[in-house]
């Protein structure tokens, strides 16, 4: 590093890491600041296509990338697996012994599945009869498992909680009674969704709407049902109190943590989440470390929105902060998904740390074209083209005109 | 939300009848609240409990069971032995903290 030129380094090129040295690089003086990412392989996912792959309704090419393209020029890519932060020396150490120097760090290294963690996950059966589709891998693997499945019980399970985007495993169950009725097998399939909540999703408002549409659909929910290992010999999933799901097809939701480095350089919670100021990101105890997207332990939903709505909010602190000014900008947890629910249809949920999901219209009051909580062919199509905005937007830091801060204009209270 | 007289102390208690403010726990009251869900608190209870209102009082939300687990150091399968079928809920009913929000 020359004279005193300051380095950036930010830990992970997915969703966050990505915007974030994209909108960073335009706003910082490139004499003052150098900026560093690190990942430790040159492929991006768009994640949320994971959701489609075992229908077919997307392919495994339209959702993978390489990773430098997009990124821009000036910002430096150092591909290679982080082993450990040592904050008190300012230094990242990666696995081939590489050694990364920083003035500010950024952890956005997010959450992966870690099916190891529950008991008989990963025996001889694992992404066959017991399948998932959170990873690039699993999602193909589900396909062509599914493509043999003639009917029985299908059960769609998640282990524990928080999981990156909690609506999936749902829309997942949505979209396969959707596509078991297209196939003809719907009659012949028992569709049950377990969970380790009491109702559908976590948000009281949320739940009752989309619990009733799984009442409609014939989909039977086995609720507060805490996984303590997957028997593949008998084909049950076995609960700690002791009560068993049988299935002839598993979709299962791995436990979720973030990234074992963490954890290893004293930076995480139990689950190897970085504790943040919720508003700012800054890691408790620390003024030169902040953690973004799903790598930080603020309590909204894990979710690409909210990597976006947090990125921004982010950029205009972080520029106060390295000036050694107070950080002004407050995050409020805003986090917006959309919800598949099968027949080309899905539903919109937005809320924040202190709101329930709206209903209304969204983003313009009484117009929309969004439908809040309400299921709308509309939804299904922006969701469907978000992929687009996602690598020709999003990633690139073009703005979206989606003010960070939740908007009430055109929302009821539910 | 309605007022409710638990053990000689008048509290107010949340839709699902938890504690609408921690600060009107006290030790006495937690018997009172395990009866009520048909449990008898021993050692073991009473050192989860207090492993729960002292990390409320630092983090500022309820432990969930897997931080309970692993800061307390008890298997999650014990947790269900002792505070039966949904030990993340009970607890937190127990020991008066706001339900766990079974995160977003
Ligand atoms: C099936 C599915 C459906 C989803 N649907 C939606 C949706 O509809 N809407 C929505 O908003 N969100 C959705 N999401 C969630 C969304 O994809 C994530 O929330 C988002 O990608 C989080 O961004 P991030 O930058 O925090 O993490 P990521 O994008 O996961 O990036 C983390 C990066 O860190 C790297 N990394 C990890 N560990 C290391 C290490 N030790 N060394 C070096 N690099 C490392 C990884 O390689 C990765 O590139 C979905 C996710 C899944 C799995």
């Amino acid at each position: 590093m020359s004279g005193t030129r300051k380095h950036l380094l930010v830990l992970g090129a997915g969703t966050a890491g990505t915007m974030v040295v994209n909108k960073l690089r335009k706003r910082l003086p490139a004499d003052g600041w150098g900026i560093t990412v690190v990942d430790r392989d040159d492929v991006h996912d768009y994640q949320p296509g994971y959701l489609f792959i075992p229908f077919g309704l997307t392919t495994p090419e339209q959702v993978r990338r390489t990773r430098r393209p997009l990124i821009h020029d000036g910002v430096d890519v150092v591909l290679g697996a982080v082993e450990r932060v040592d904050t008190e020396a300012h230094e990242v150490h990666l696995e081939d012994g590489r050694v990364l120097p920083w003035d500010q760090l950024v952890i956005a290294t997010g959450t992966s599945p870690r099916p190891e963690e529950t008991e008989g996950t990963l025996g001889p059966q694992w992404h066959r009869e017991v399948g998932e589709f959170y990873t690039y891998e699993g999602a193909i693997a589900l396909h062509d498992q599914l493509d043999t499945f003639a009917g029985g019980r299908l059960v769609v399970h998640i282990t524990e909680l928080p999981i990156k985007c909690p609506v999936a495993p749902l829309e997942f169950t949505f979209l396969a009674d959707d596509w078991l009725r297209r196939r003809g097998l719907r009659e012949r399939t028992e569709l049950v969704f377990v969970t380790p909540l009491d109702g559908a999703f976590t948000k009281p408002v949320a739940s009752r709407t989309l619990g009733s549409l799984l009442e409609e659909k014939g989909i039977t929910v086995e609720p507060d049902f805490l996984v303590e290992r997957i028997d593949q010999e008998r084909k049950v999933l076995v609960s700690y109190d002791e009560r068993e799901v049988a299935y002839d097809q598993l979709v299962t939701v791995p436990l979720n943590k973030g990234a074992d480095f963490v954890a290893a350089s004293g930076l995480g919670d139990e689950l190897g989440y970085v504790p943040v100021d919720k508003h700012t990101f800054l890691a408790t105890g620390h003024d030169d470390v902040f953690a973004l997207g799903d790598a930080s332990n603020i309590p909204t939903s894990k979710a690409g929105s909210v990597a976006h709505f947090s990125v921004e909010v982010f950029v205009e602190n972080f520029l106060e902060h390295v000036a050694g000014r107070p950080m002004t900008h407050s995050f409020d947890g805003h986090a917006n998904c959309f919800v598949e629910s099968g027949h080309g249809k899905a539903l919109l949920l937005d809320f924040n740390y202190d709101t329930e999901p709206l209903t209304g219209t969204f983003p313009l009051p009484r117009v929309g074209p969004l439908r809040l909580l309400g299921e709308s062919r509309a939804n299904h199509l922006g969701k469907l083209a978000f992929r687009h905005v996602y690598w020709n937007a999003l990633l690139p830091g073009r703005p979206l005109g989606l003010p960070a801060e939740m908007s009430m204009a055109g929302k009821n209270p539910a | 939300m309605t007022t409710t007289t638990i053990a000689g102390h008048e509290v107010e208690v949340t839709d699902e009848g938890f504690l609408a403010r921690p600060d009107d726990w006290s030790e006495d009251l937690a018997p009172e609240l395990a009866a009520l869900i048909g449990l008898r608190l021993d050692d073991e209870h009473w050192r989860l409990i207090r492993f729960l209102r002292e990390d409320y009082a630092v983090q500022g939300e309820t432990a969930t069971l897997r931080r309970v687990s692993t800061q307390t150091g008890t298997p999650v399968k014990q947790l269900f032995a002792l505070f039966p079928g949904k030990p993340a809920k009970k607890m937190a009913y127990v020991s008066g903290l706001p339900k766990p929000k079974g995160c977003v």
